[in-house]
């Protein structure tokens, strides 16, 4: 099959499951799944297809894989949609397609497939559990099968469909498309237990800030159509003269050139959708949603969805230093400010959270300064360790709830790391794959992906001058180290804190097989990424991601030079990190203990009750007090009253003096009383004697015999 | 003066008295008797007008059969055998005003006609009753208006038979 | 001979006799016998203007015998119809059988 047929197949699998799962498969759990999983199969399939192929294309970056049909028609021409593979895209495929592939698979194990039916569960609402009689008599509870199961798997389809669709698309509208796709999924998902008023709340939360960005986004796509006339990106950024005319353009906006306004305006979507200063608030709540659904949207796809966006209007962005300067500091800012919040969070899932925020602040930072290969390099990693770090949590959680439905006490939080303690000997397989995770997050030196990643990223910083970034983001990897090190220090060390950690149980294979293929990649990918110029190692295997990436821009990036401080930095912050990290928290029992868990931490830099404050209460104050009360009710309703009231004078005034009076009595009773009247006096006529009515018709017979006589036959 | 107009004068004279006493008279019985009169005069007229059919007609059906259903009628409806009371109902001078105004009428109508003083023609040679009987029955005269008179008469005697059976009788059976 | 104008006034006169015999008798046998009258009348004027029209033309004559059914017919119904009433009502007074008024 030809490449170009292959890329525009791939989006449709997951879709096709969508549809089938909810019009025909919802009853049937085991069939609901099949048709997830082998949707995302299929599409896995294909893009590694389409990726190998890619693989072998001399010169990728200028003959990338591209076709596209005409869709709507516009005056004389046509705008075209298509699918576009360059090596970014290639690249992008290939993480996309592993971790939603995965993700599927864990998502089987995670929603208890295989387990009965809970004793008390309801849709909306997470299981509780299930008694079940062993054959010995003895009652135990055990986890119960997901009540909303087929409904799962449809939305993860329809989420999938929306990933494809982005990272195959070859123009900004269905990068749009997909990208809004995504977003009503996320929603959908983070909502997905809606009994929970938090889940609810945590839904329409990300749904609103996310709609923020998407405004602007929306504007930069249609102001750039409106200036360019075409929104495809090879047509704009093989066309110099159009690239030239944009960055030359001035705008009204901040002074900022056309390109770079753009570039800002497409960048707040990105903000929006990956979580970045100041619209991150919902990341952290969305965590109310499945484990899987924060893996694969809020680690691994959607969120790097946003990067990806970046990244692939790098050239637009670039070509302002003013919108380049904003990117970098949003970045770099979010990146430092998300870990520090990182550190004194105690829920299990939220640290991964803003670990996310932060290293997506990273990237941003990374593509502010211009290191575009390095960014899409972080994106990529990070995708991968992120995700393990994501499931491996959801697997700890799940033998967590195993304890917790052992022990029956449900006021246990399975998702509190305080709770936790000495996991590794219950969860060996967890434990070393989310150690991997953890080390690949903290840029454990030379065998984790993530260290080269991000040890590019500050080198690049370095190199380029920006020294406020560079130190920035080495106090951000350095914070980072530390809270992975607190992370796996106070899940998997140590000696289990509650009942419940004693009798966690390492989860099913479907769980497991994925974390297990995940850490692979979390420790391999960064190979293909070395600098020729690091010492040792350099030049051993080829950087074959900076080649192959770089080519994507017309101007193949210039490989930074070697310099020892970067790498020093980079390797005193992780190990540094993870020492203190571990330092700190291997005698720490309870929170009380912690000395980092300071209030302006705790509650996130008060972020969300600033937002509260400024937003929040005013609008509903807007839509409650000022309009509701004073717009609505007062004036209105008011004005609604006095028409109500003029109107019913008026009508009653017609009613009295032209209805009742004029029409009733006068034209209707008046009508009907005359003709009584003249019916009463004329009714002695009606004698009903034969001779009487004879009499009566010869007078008149005569009468008119001699009238006509007279005109007729005298005149 | 001939003989003919002497006949017709002292006909008239016999029709419009009877004519009158049939109106008039008190007694019911008595005013069939005078109606019976009357016809006979109007048959005298129809011969003297040598239409013969019609004379003979006049005799058999208006005498014969229709004067007598009256006389028959007449008795059926009587309470005794002497009729009380005013035969005249109280509107009568006004009735008798409207019936000089229409014969005035007519008269004045005649007066201006131009057929009023014509003479009649010989009907020497010719055979009238057979040229009626052609003219009731031939399909280019008056067939169709012949048989709707027939089928008339059978409704109005089936009608009328229906009208005065005494229907309690008929149920007290 | 005969000028038709006299038989037309006969006619004229025997039919506004018959319509004061309808118009003025109280007893509605008595009516019947106006209306015979008035046929009589008609009758006579039929015949004469045949005689003195075309005599060829039989129509005339034609018409009579036609009123002759008429009136038979009449008779037959209208006598029918006063001995019912007399039947239910006791009366052939046309003032008394005024069921159809106000």
């Amino acid at each position: 099959m030809a490449t170009e047929t292959l890329i525009w197949l791939i989006p449709l699998p997951p879709v096709l499951a969508f549809f089938l799962i909810v019009l025909f498969a919802n009853k049937n759990k085991a069939l609901s799944h099949t048709l997830g999983v082998g949707a995302a199969g299929l599409s896995w399939l294909a893009s590694m297809v389409v990726f190998v192929r890619a693989l072998s294309v001399e010169h990728l970056g200028e003959h990338p894989f591209h076709a596209s049909v005409n869709w709507l028609p516009t005056g004389e021409t046509w705008f075209k949609i298509g699918v576009l593979i360059d090596p970014l895209g290639a690249a992008t495929l290939f993480f996309v397609a592993w971790t939603i592939f995965m993700i599927f698979l864990y998502s089987v194990g995670y929603h208890n497939f295989g387990q009965p039916k809970g004793d008390h569960d309801r849709p909306g609402l997470p299981p509780h559990g299930a008694t079940v009689t062993d054959a010995h008599g003895h009652k135990h509870t055990i986890p119960s099968v997901e009540p909303m199961y087929s409904r799962f798997f449809a939305f993860l389809g329809l989420f999938a469909f929306g990933m494809y669709t982005l990272v195959v698309s070859d123009n900004l509208l269905t990068l749009f498309v997909g990208w809004e796709i995504m977003g009503l999924c996320s929603y959908l998902l983070i909502g997905f237990w809606y009994g929970k008023p938090s889940a609810r709340n945590a839904a329409i939360k990300a749904f609103m800030t996310t709609r923020v960005g998407d405004v602007f986004m929306l504007l930069g796509i249609v102001f750039l159509y409106s200036v360019t006339g075409t929104l495809s990106f090879r047509e704009i950024f093989t066309n110099e003269e159009l690239m030239h005319a944009l960055g030359t353009t001035a705008t009204p906006v901040l002074g900022l050139s056309a390109a770079g306004l753009i570039g800002l305006l497409l960048f707040i979507g990105t903000v929006g959708k990956s979580a970045q200063w100041p619209l991150h608030v919902w990341l952290p709540d969305a965590m109310e949603g499945p484990t899987p659904v924060s893996a694969m949207i809020h680690a691994a796809t959607m969120v790097s969805a946003g990067v990806y966006a970046v990244i692939r209007m790098f050239p637009l962005l670039s070509l302002d230093p003013a919108t380049m300067s904003i990117v970098a500091f949003i970045g770099a800012f979010t990146a430092l400010f998300a870990a520090t919040i990182a550190v004194a969070q105690n829920d299990i899932k939220r640290v991964l959270a803003y670990s996310t925020i932060s290293q997506l602040g990273y990237m941003i930072a990374a593509l502010g300064i211009g290191a575009y290969v390095a960014a899409a390099f972080h994106l990529i990693t990070h995708a991968f360790f992120k995700a393990l770090l994501f499931l491996g949590s959801g697997s700890v959680i799940h033998g967590m709830e195993h304890g917790v439905l052992h022990t029956g006490n449900h006021h246990v939080d399975p998702q509190d790391m305080f709770n936790m303690g000495g996991l590794r000997k219950k969860m060996p397989i967890t434990f070393w794959t989310f150690l991997i995770g953890g080390f690949a997050l903290a840029g454990f030196p030379v065998v984790t992906a993530g260290f080269w990643s991000k040890d590019e990223i500050l080198a690049d910083a370095f190199a380029h001058g920006h020294l406020a970034v560079f130190i920035t983001l080495a106090v951000a990897a350095f914070l980072t180290a530390f809270y992975t090190m607190r992370q796996i220090t106070l899940t998997f060390l140590g000696e289990p804190r509650t009942e419940e950690a004693k009798h966690a149980q390492e989860t099913p294979w479907t769980m497991t097989v994925p974390l297990i293929v995940l850490s692979v990649f979390a420790v391999t990918y960064g190979w293909v990424g070395i600098p020729e110029h690091f010492p040792l190692l350099g030049g051993l295997v080829p950087n074959w991601f900076h080649e192959f990436v770089g080519s994507t821009l017309a101007e193949h990036p210039e490989a930074v030079p070697f310099s020892p401080v970067p790498l020093l930095t980079s390797l005193g912050v992780a190990l540094g990190g993870l020492l203190l990290g571990w330092l700190v928290y291997r005698n720490v029992k309870s929170p009380a203990e912690d000395k980092l868990q300071l209030p302006v931490l705790k509650n996130k830099w008060y972020f969300d009750e600033a937002y509260d404050f400024l937003f929040v209460k005013p609008a509903y104050w807007i839509a409650e007090t000022l309009v509701y009360k004073w717009m609505d009710k007062g004036v209105l309703d008011g004005i609604l009253h006095f028409i109500a009231h003029i109107t019913g004078v008026i009508g009653a005034a017609i009613r009295n003096y032209i209805d009742l009076r004029v029409i009733n009595e006068t034209i209707g009773d008046g009508t009907a009383n005359t003709v009584k009247w003249m019916g009463f006096n004329l009714r002695p006529v009606q004698t009903g004697r034969i001779q009487q009515y004879m009499l009566a018709s010869f007078v008149v017979l005569i009468v008119v015999g001699a009238v006509l006589y007279y005109f007729l036959v005298m005149a | 003066m001939d003989a003919s107009q002497i006949i017709f004068g002292l006909t008239a004279l016999l029709i419009i008295f009877s004519a009158l006493r049939v109106v008039t008279t008190r007694n019911m019985v008595h005013a069939a008797l005078w109606l019976i009169v009357t016809l006979l005069g109007v048959t005298v007229l129809y011969a003297l007008l040598q239409a013969n059919f019609l004379a003979v007609v006049q005799v058999v059906v208006y005498v014969g059969a229709i004067a007598i259903l009256f006389i028959f009628a007449i008795m059926l409806t009587r309470r005794e055998m002497r009729d009380g009371g005013p035969q005249l109902n109280k509107g009568w001078p006004l009735a008798a005003l409207i019936s000089l105004a229409v014969f005035g009428g007519l008269l004045a109508l005649l007066y201006n006609a131009p057929v009023s003083e014509r003479l009649a023609a010989s009907l020497e040679g010719q055979d009238t009753l057979g040229a009626l009987g052609q003219a009731l029955v031939s399909p280019d005269a008056y067939v169709l208006p012949f048989e709707v008179a027939s089928v008339l008469l059978l409704a109005a005697l089936i009608g009328a038979v229906y009208v005065a059976l005494n229907k309690k009788q008929e149920s007290d059976k | 001979m005969i000028p038709l104008s006299w038989y037309l006034v006969l006619s004229a006169l025997l039919f506004s006799i018959g319509l004061f015999g309808v118009l003025a008798r109280r007893n509605a046998v008595a009516i019947l016998l106006g209306i015979e009258l008035m046929l009589n009348a008609v009758n006579i004027n039929l015949a004469s203007f045949w005689r003195y029209g075309n005599p060829a033309q039989m129509g005339g004559q034609v018409f009579a015998i036609v009123v002759f059914a008429v009136a038979a017919a009449e008779v037959a119904v209208g006598l029918a119809l006063i001995i019912s009433i007399y039947r239910r009502r006791k009366t052939v007074l046309a003032e008394e059988i005024d069921l159809m008024k106000w």
